[in-house]
């Protein structure tokens, strides 16, 4: 049972204090400096959460961080189906980003679509030694003949590409001539480059406009449009997210031209300047494109959010507001047909769940985004924080999700999120799998909410009742009556005056 | 709308019904700028060809579905083993969080190792202010009683000096002057996770024996009766290890696990959450080098340690992830000749249950032809097994095998009359593996799970034997090592091949070869 039912907000901001404090005294002065900015209480009324954050991580405290090459390839790049996306430099990175984010897609793999491929330059000291770009020609030309029907290749930089000057942009440039035109896009994603992955998707995102955007021609348009085209920006298709909202959009009367970039093609992204609305998932992810084509294409954008009933009927709303009568009527009509599914997903979950505690750990958009899915179920956020957030995600977690008195942890290391889980007591940890087992073994249920734990979808209406399911299935399971051996069980401390 | 709150559609049943498969076909037609399916289709049977394997075979520059991680990721591994010890690794921290999200992924456990998280100004600068500060954080947030540190290729390319930068680090005062901080220069562009293995034990050893980086007197080895046992990378490292301290017990053997990650990588639930478990103490780590001699389980893991090993004059031996009875037979008798002790008769009736299941089962397994990928000592064992069994392992494909590998496995493949269509891959990958499939296709295939992609395109069953281990749980608790190890990888043999007769005879409409009793 968590405190925050039993205690005032002002003792519950009194004692999160405390336990910043307390978690503070570990560390060398210079450190504890340093990290007490990014841990907070939330006060209602604030325009963000009073933490610092996108600066760089600590060395040895064990961040739960990334890379830019996580954030491009991984990210951003990666799903894009009909593309091969290159990890150029030693064959680590690709190893272990291989197929790990369950971006689904439709699509022959290896011969029309390459999202589960791991391709690789592979290199070896003698690359290091007298440089990559020789083998990155040789590499594009050997993907050409085995892999003749990609509409596509990025080239996604590990580290040591920028390090020992390799030229992947005039690689890049000369092959995508000698090869009629073909789009081939050089990632300067290299891992070392900015303090997380965020810099990679800024990169990443930098990396479509400069090498697909502009190098579009009028005869690349291959549909006629309508003033209903809508694109989709930043939904990973993560356990099939993204279509799982496509299809309230499309019931609503809208059209959706392109994917970003979860079961994305290069012919949806080359689309996309043709779109009315481009809506916004993953703000931190994709702000960046979308703000490029506001300015160079006059696109207007506009941020939703489909995690649990309330939040999607509000962006149903939202997202309608900026058409006619028409998909106004069809998203009032969308909300009603699921309407039923709703009270009964409610009505089945809540019960089980309600009153119970919550805390995050996420990336991108989830640690403000899905509170409004566990409020809908009963449940209450008490801590979250965000893996490489920015200050105005912090400002929008102030200003539209989290409670008065909600602890926030930025960049939060093992150390801080095992003590803070620890005295905290939630019923429920939702964050990644380096830190899944860690609370497991602690007893606390726990969902992996980068992954859905490989379930999902969690996006949109057909995804609410997955998650609430998760949920329930995390939290009252038998298993966790039984962590505790019987012979060593010691009897729960009562209350006498209470009886 | 499929969707049902009482009967919840998850993303297994739910994308296939009518209304989704309908929505992605109009994407699809509407916006994809989709491939003709005629061409799709004529690409896909090309690419099963002997024409296309030539072509995938003259591959240069090119790695497509490689069976093999980097360096760190061994370094990590085996500095767990250690008591106590907090892997750090110098150099861009990404790379800590995917060599923990890839163990924890096999494993299903924690997986506790830091970065020094190096950015722009250490690529231009050098790292060492990272290296002194990560040093003084990780000390006194986690407690450890060693830190291991490895590197990242960051670090590697911009020539960082670890054993200055160690040196300095404590100067600062970053650790105290007698705290073990052992290092390895793990480069991602040398060799694989199994020489980063190597490297980080050897770095490890060095460390203990010869005089811990100049600061101590090097150890004077007085031989004692001991036995150091080496597992090397193995994704079984919880039942083998515990395997084969079960073997020498019970040959009354003394000896010494050296990097015992066995618990850390098996700890229970029961509300307290062990960062560190169990693992090869820091004393015994030191008292090793007076061991009689050290074996390995893995030869091409511990190359540059046993060669480091045999240079404080022990005896060592390497065998090859030793599966089946002849190589557990040769385990046993060298621990037999090298301790003085006997082999008892209870380790001679595990023999004997082995061979026995084997006879009962051969029928079902003689003649079968396999391939195999995954480390190259691995895929060397279960060769073995397998030409034990009278199977054909027919591929035997090692992307981070060399040439020394494929010479041995060859002279294997020639000691047998079923290894005489065999040939060994070194350095090939899984799009290779693909090639060979199709044009020279085999029964079952047996790799680690990325095999599931060849499963699918090629129709081999997959047999899940190696590392990782993604998409099944709790294999690596069981052994695969000794005779108990070799019973159970004839067991998930059997079981396979089995499903398969099943899978293949289960045709509505008919009532023969789906038998009850085999």
């Amino acid at each position: 049972m968590s405190f925050a039912t039993t205690e005032s907000i002002e003792e519950i901001k009194a004692r999160n204090k405390e336990l910043i404090q307390e978690v503070l005294t570990v560390y060398p002065d210079k450190t504890a400096k340093r990290r007490a900015k990014h841990l907070n209480v939330h006060e209602a009324g604030k325009a963000d959460c009073g933490v610092k954050s996108n600066l760089k991580s600590i060395p040895g405290v064990m961040t739960i961080r990334g890379c830019a090459y996580a954030g491009s390839k991984g990210v951003v790049w990666g799903p894009i189906k009909d593309m091969i996306h290159i990890s150029h430099g030693p064959v680590g990175c690709g190893q272990y980003s291989w197929g790990s984010r369950r971006n689904y897609y439709a699509g022959t793999t290896g011969i029309d679509t390459f999202v589960t491929l791991q391709f690789t330059s592979d290199f070896q000291e003698k690359d290091i030694v007298f440089g990559g770009d020789k083998k990155l020609v040789k590499l594009i030309d050997e993907l050409q003949e085995l892999f003749p029907l990609n509409n596509g290749i990025t080239i996604q930089s590990e580290c040591p590409i920028g390090l020992i000057g390799d030229d992947i942009e005039a690689v890049s440039k000369a092959k995508s001539k000698e090869y009629g035109g073909k789009t081939i896009v050089p990632v300067r994603c290299e891992g070392f480059r900015g303090v997380s992955q965020s810099l990679g998707h800024h990169i990443a995102n930098d990396a479509v406009r400069d090498w697909v955007f502009d190098k579009l021609t009028p005869e690349k348009s291959r549909f006629e449009s309508t003033p209903y085209d809508v694109a989709i920006i930043g939904d990973y298709n993560i356990g099939g997210d993204a279509w799982s909202s496509r299809i309230l959009l499309e019931e609503m009367g809208l059209r959706v031209i392109a994917q970003w970039s979860g079961d994305g093609s290069l012919a949806e992204l080359e689309a996309t300047p043709k779109a009315k609305l481009n809506i916004l998932h993953c703000y931190r992810s994709m702000n960046y494109i979308s703000r490029h084509m506001e300015e160079k294409f006059g696109i207007p954008w506009c941020e939703y959010n489909f995690f649990g009933p309330s939040k999607i009927a509000e962006s149903l709303r939202k997202i309608a507001g900026y058409f006619d009568d028409r998909i106004k009527e069809g998203a009032e009509r969308v909300i009603a047909k699921y309407q039923p599914l709703v009270d009964a997903v409610v009505a089945k979950y809540r019960p089980r769940l309600e009153g119970k505690t919550v805390m995050l750990f996420v990336g991108g958009l989830r640690p403000r985004h899905v509170i409004g899915a566990y409020e809908d179920l009963g449940m209450e956020v008490i801590g979250t924080g965000y893996e490489f957030g920015h200050n105005d995600d912090y400002q929008r977690t102030a200003q539209h999700y989290v409670k008065d008195g909600t602890l926030i942890y930025d960049d939060v290391n093992g150390y801080e999120f095992e003590r803070f889980v620890e005295k905290m007591q939630p019923d429920l940890v939702g964050s990644g799998i380096k830190e899944k087992y860690v609370f497991q073994k602690m007893g606390v249920p726990f969902r992996q909410m980068h992954s859905w734990d490989y379930s999902g979808p969690y996006h949109g209406y057909d995804g609410f009742p997955i998650f609430a399911r998760d949920m329930d299935m995390a939290i009252n399971s038998p298993i966790w009556g039984k962590t505790k051996a019987p012979w060593k069980a010691v009897a729960e401390p009562r209350l006498l005056a209470a009886e | 709308m499929a969707q049902n709150a009482e009967h919840v559609l998850d993303h297994v049943e739910l994308f296939r019904g009518p209304e989704y498969q309908q929505m992605l076909a109009n994407k699809k037609k509407m916006f994809e700028n989709a491939r003709d399916p005629a061409e799709v289709e004529r690409i896909r049977e090309w690419s099963k060809t002997p024409e296309y394997r030539e072509k995938n075979f003259a591959r240069e520059a090119l790695t497509i579905n490689p069976a093999k991680a980097c360096q760190p990721l061994g370094a990590v591994f085996a500095s767990v083993g250690f008591e106590g010890t907090l892997p750090f690794v110098h150099g861009s921290q990404g790379c800590v969080a995917y060599y923990r999200s890839h163990l924890s992924r096999h494993f299903k456990e924690p997986s506790s190792c830091v970065s020094s998280s190096m950015t722009e100004d250490a690529a231009v600068f050098g790292g060492l202010n990272n290296m002194a500060d990560g040093l003084a954080n990780s000390y006194n947030m986690y407690k450890p009683k060693m830190i291991a540190v490895s590197t990242t290729c960051m670090a590697e390319v911009i020539g960082d000096d670890l054993n200055a930068f160690i040196k300095t680090s404590k100067e600062r005062g970053s650790v105290p002057e007698h705290f073990d901080v052992p290092f390895a220069h793990t480069p991602a562009f040398v060799g694989s996770h199994i020489t980063g293995y190597d490297n980080a034990l050897k770095g490890i050893l060095e460390h203990f024996w010869d005089g811990k980086a100049g600061t101590a007197p090097k150890l004077e080895r007085t031989p004692n009766a001991k036995i150091n046992f080496i597992g090397g990378f193995d994704g079984y490292t919880v039942g083998n290890t515990r395997e084969i301290k079960r073997i020498f017990d019970l040959m009354d053997v003394q000896y010494t696990i050296l990097a015992d990650n066995s618990d850390v990588f098996d700890t229970p639930t029961d509300g307290e959450f062990r960062m560190y478990d169990g693992g090869t103490t820091l004393e015994d780590a030191a008292k090793a080098v007076h061991a009689k001699a050290t074996i390995s389980a893995q030869q091409w893991c511990t190359e540059k340690t046993l060669a480091f090993i045999a240079g404080h004059g022990q005896e060592v031996l390497a065998f090859n992830h030793p599966v089946g009875v002849s190589a557990t037979d040769e385990l046993l008798m060298a621990l037999s000749r090298i301790s003085g002790k006997d082999i008892p008769e209870a380790l001679a009736r595990e023999r004997g249950r082995l061979v026995d299941a084997m006879a009962d089962s051969s029928a079902h397994i003689h003649g079968k032809k396999f391939a195999i990928y995954g480390d190259p000592d691995l895929c060397y064992g279960l060769t073995d097994f397998l030409l034990e069994l009278g199977a054909e392992p027919v591929h035997v494909l090692s992307t981070n095998g060399n040439k020394a590998w494929h010479d041995k496995m060859q002279a294997l493949f020639a000691s047998s009359p079923f290894g005489q269509n065999c040939h060994a891959y070194p350095g090939r990958d899984l799009w290779h593996m693909r090639s060979l499939l199709f044009t020279e296709p085999v029964d079952f295939l047996i790799g680690n799970t990325h095999g599931k992609y060849l499963e699918r395109d090629t129709g081999t069953p997959l047999i899940r034997i190696g590392f990782p281990i993604f998409d099944r749980h709790h294999h690596h608790r069981s052994p695969v090592w000794g005779y108990q190890g070799g019973m159970n990888v004839l067991v998930k043999i059997l079981d396979k091949i089995f499903d398969e007769i099943d899978r293949k005879t289960s045709v509505a409409g008919t009532d023969y070869s789906f038998d009850i009793i085999r």
